[in-house]
């Protein structure tokens, strides 16, 4: 029975995912990526993932979805009307046949994984204790994988880094423009309402992500979504990127995760291992600061670059 | 055979498959930029896809699944948002500077559209 609702997933997934590529409409495909990227999200619950799932569902639903349509509204007023697929067999057949091949060969690679399966699952599980956690996942990112994690952080910020120098040069430092020349009523009533409950659920999410499902991730894609919000609906501006206490929220995340990194080495077996008795409190103190500076620079990434000059 | 394909893990793990080849399909023929970017999450959540087949497989010790990868996953889809926006924010300048969203000489068929 739970097999016929997965390949009814399966195939709403596909047939999405081809929509995207074969429709004349930007702003369907847009729409159609969202639906998938939700529809993913349920895909991943059904793995047993549900730290991804609900990574998936913030991300790859909400905000990239959003990042999509302001760039396809910026670009149907800037650019001239993309083309749409060629028409020329000649110009996809080939492609259309090395992707099939592609898909045939990652297929065969699916069908002929080794069993039993290898898993890490025991040395997670076994090492769980040292660290104080209960969810193995939250351990494997801010524990025995933290470098990663870390490492991640700093290619945000760049990235960010890299949006915010593709301003113009008289609106470097400057604030985006986000708030649209008019704004539906009902978007303001939604942007007094909702951003009490999305920090209530963000504040939650980090707390039991130590033992459940959530985490910085998820907790600062809706601290993100949140802000955003109440930009769109022009209740606050967007804040001036030269502002030096944004910066600092941005950058203080990773900072203190680098600073808990060298202490490792003084302390403990070296960089980014943790002293076993106050493992628990170190980790969750980087978490809280992480979430602030992840969804600060979630946020900047869909605002965009800056376009309005500084005001001094 | 038929007892591999039966797991819900490898069934998502073949549309993982599936998702990579349409993915790859949008990146190389399709004309506009917006769409091409569109492709590269498809084919980014079609690789995660197949690594969450390789995390559910390795369910043990009373976990649903290996948490190995679940958390490379994680990063994962945090590091492509982060190169989808650098990429639009790219794709809006070029379409500020040149007044065009693709990089395809000047189209015959645009009339059409």
């Amino acid at each position: 029975m739970s097999l016929v609702f997965d390949m009814a997933l399966v195939a709403g997934l596909i047939a999405l995912a081809l929509h995207v590529v074969v429709t004349r409409d930007g702003r369907g495909a847009i729409l159609a990526f969202m639906a998938f990227g939700l529809l993913l999200g349920i895909g991943w619950a059904r793995l047993a993932s549900v730290d991804v799932a609900l990574t998936e569902a913030a991300i790859g639903g909400g905000l990239t979805g959003m990042l999509l349509l302001r760039a396809q509204a910026h670009l149907v007023r800037h650019a001239a009307h993309p083309a749409a697929l060629p028409t020329d067999r000649r110009r996809w057949l080939v492609p259309a046949l090395s992707c099939g091949l592609v898909t045939l060969a990652l297929a065969a690679v699916v069908l002929a994984f080794p069993r039993p399966a290898p898993s890490l699952a025991h040395q997670a599980v076994a090492s769980l204790e040292a660290t104080g956690l209960g969810n193995p996942v939250t351990a494997v990112l801010l524990a025995y994988r933290a470098i990663d994690t870390l490492l991640e952080k700093i290619v945000l910020i760049l990235a960010l880094v890299g949006v915010w120098s593709l301003s113009r040069d008289a609106a470097w430092g400057g604030a985006s423009q986000l708030r649209p020349a008019i704004i539906p009523e009902p978007l303001v009533f939604l942007a007094r309402v909702m951003p009490p409950f999305g920090v209530l659920i963000a504040v939650y999410q980090v707390w039991v992500g130590a033992d459940l499902p959530g985490g910085t991730f998820q907790a600062g894609t809706i601290l993100a979504a949140m802000a955003l919000l109440v930009m769109l609906a022009g209740l606050r501006l967007a804040p001036q990127t030269q502002s030096r206490a944004l910066r600092l929220m941005l950058a203080g995340g990773p900072a203190l995760f680098v600073l808990v990194g060298f202490l490792g080495v003084a302390v403990a077996q070296g960089f980014l291992s943790y002293p076993e008795a106050i493992a628990k409190p170190l980790i969750v103190g980087i978490e809280a600061a992480l979430t602030l500076s992840i969804a600060g620079t979630l946020a900047l990434l869909v605002a965009g670059p800056p376009d309005r000059a500084p005001e001094p | 055979m038929s007892a591999i394909a039966l797991t819900s893990a490898s069934l998502f793990g073949l549309c993982g498959a599936a998702l990579v080849g349409i993915g790859l399909f949008c990146i190389l023929t399709h004309p506009d930029l917006l769409r091409r970017i569109i492709g590269f999450n498809i084919l980014g959540a079609g690789i995660f896809l197949v690594f969450g087949a390789v995390a559910r497989r390795g369910a043990a010790m009373g976990l649903s699944g290996d948490p190995v990868p679940q958390a490379m996953v994680i990063t994962g889809i945090v590091v492509a948002f982060a190169a989808t926006a650098l990429a639009i924010a790219l794709l809006r300048r070029l379409a500020s500077l040149t007044g065009s969203a693709t990089l395809e000489a000047a189209t015959p068929p645009r009339s059409e559209t």
